[in-house]
């Protein structure tokens, strides 16, 4: 059966770089390139939104962060495959487990990098802030987010690069955006390169743009760390 | 009856083990592949990353390598290696995991050497070390570590990874996930997900004792100093 299939993949024209594929699998192209984008912003903001109190109930108590970091240590030991698989007899062959497991490992990341942030504001900024008279609330919004953002929005880029690469993942259970090109029109078509060629290209694009499009909003949120690097 | 307890009927089961496509078998052929991909990226980043560690130079480049590895999906990659020419032999998966397990390795071996006190390179170089001598017993013990951090953490990628490569048609214990999902059995595939979870945590656990045996120095409790060392890997690796 092997034998058969290498002998199908070789005589049929396979090349590698074939742009008129794309154009002529545009609308089958599409809505997996959409599907791709869409799992991977819910998961990162999710994850964003449950790992930020996380963080902050870590920094309150050592044992709590301890644990935290213990628990997520473990869940990035489980591989995504497994992930999805454990996943998908509760919510079955749908966008929601690929994006319960993405929001697990975003979060794993998205704590450590909070939580690094926040540890990171020195304690005289903290004092300070307290003697102008801060309550908990201000200081934390005016004084040890701006301080942990570098951190924050690091995560955020790592989360994300990671996120992209591993929605490709999903195609177990059939919403893999690119890895259902990569799987289904290519190897699963009598190993057609060109479709396999394009969605890894297209993950790479994808990674990329979105961490240079964090790294714009990195920059527009700390101006001040411009101010001495510029000249 | 809950997929749980489905997959514990399914794994209580002795033929599901046993059978010539059973547990033990995939079992097998995931640890070869892994253990083949391990070989592989060791061979190559152990002694470019010394290399460079030693020189001290090169940190930008591995930086970029790293960055750049984390944004390339593992599956497309095994899916590219699938549809060469070596596709349907054992080393399309091994050097598609090979080419993941590097990265994580040599950044860490990199950091260890380069990472080492200069006063010391110094001293060793003026009791008339040769560069050998100094990389082997004066660099070596220092950077351990890290080094075997890397390898801890390349060893959990690639046992993790090598889950993937039974969409590919690579028997391993992913094909258990696969088949379950084929057969729309969820006690089959979460039966599958145990297994390949298990591996993974036994590779964690059995590389991180190696990791602490051969380690120099003081003993102290395993777990929570690899964690602290490979938390500060993750923020040189991740600092841009």
């Amino acid at each position: 059966m092997l034998s058969g299939a290498l002998l199908a993949a070789d005589s049929a024209p396979n090349p590698w770089f074939d742009f008129s594929w794309v154009g002529d699998n545009w609308s089958t192209i599409m809505p997996l390139v959409g599907q791709h984008v869409r799992l991977t912003v819910i998961s990162v903001l999710i994850g964003a939104v449950i790992a930020f109190p996380l963080a902050l109930l870590a920094r309150r108590a050592k044992g709590l962060a301890a644990a935290v970091l213990g628990l997520s240590t473990f869940v990035y030991t489980i591989p995504s495959l497994a992930m999805f698989a454990f996943i998908a007899p509760f919510t079955g062959l749908s966008e929601t487990t690929v994006a319960i497991g993405l929001v697990l490992y975003s979060l794993v990341v998205l704590v450590r990098n909070f939580l690094a942030g926040l540890q990171a504001v020195p304690e005289e900024v903290r004092e300070a802030a307290r003697g102008m008279g801060y309550g908990a609330g201000r200081m934390l919004l005016r004084v040890e987010l701006p301080l942990a953002l570098p951190a924050i929005m690091t995560g955020l880029r790592i989360a994300t690069v990671s996120t992209v690469a591993l929605v490709t993942v999903g195609v177990i259970v059939g919403q893999g955006g690119l890895g259902q090109v990569i799987i289904v029109n290519g190897f699963g078509a009598n190993y057609y390169r060109p479709p396999i060629v394009f969605g890894t290209l297209g993950c790479v694009l994808l990674a990329l743009v979105a961490d240079q499009v964090l790294a714009v909003v990195e920059r527009v949120l700390t101006p001040w760390t411009r101010q001495g690097a510029a000249t | 009856m809950s997929a749980f307890s489905a997959a514990f009927v399914y794994l209580n089961d002795p033929y599901n083990w046993t059978s010539a496509r059973g547990i033990f078998f995939l079992a097998g052929q995931h640890l070869r592949i892994a253990g083949l991909a391990m070989l592989l990226a060791l061979l190559v980043a152990l002694p470019l990353a010394v290399w460079l560690g030693h020189a001290r130079r090169g940190g930008g480049f591995l930086l970029a390598l790293s960055n750049v590895s984390r944004a390339v999906p593992t599956l497309a990659i095994l899916t590219i290696f699938a549809v060469t020419p070596i596709g349907f032999s054992i080393w399309a998966p091994v050097i598609a995991l090979a080419v993941f397990a590097v990265p994580p390795v040599l950044a860490n071996t990199y950091v260890g050497f380069r990472e080492v006190d200069q006063d010391l390179v110094e001293a060793a170089r003026a009791m008339g070390m040769s560069e050998r001598q100094i990389v082997v017993r004066a660099e070596l013990p220092l950077a351990l570590p890290l080094v075997v951090t890397g390898i801890r953490t390349a060893a959990v990628q690639v046992a993790a990874t090598a889950t993937l490569a039974s969409l590919l048609g690579n028997p391993t214990l992913g094909t258990i996930i696969r088949a379950g999902f084929g057969q729309q059995d969820y006690g089959v595939v979460v039966a599958g997900a145990l297994l390949v979870a298990a591996l993974a945590l036994v590779t964690d656990v059995v590389v991180g004792t190696v990791g602490w045996a051969v380690a120099p120095g003081q003993k102290r409790v395993p777990f929570a100093r690899v964690r602290t060392r490979r938390a500060e890997a993750a923020g040189v690796a991740s600092a841009r």
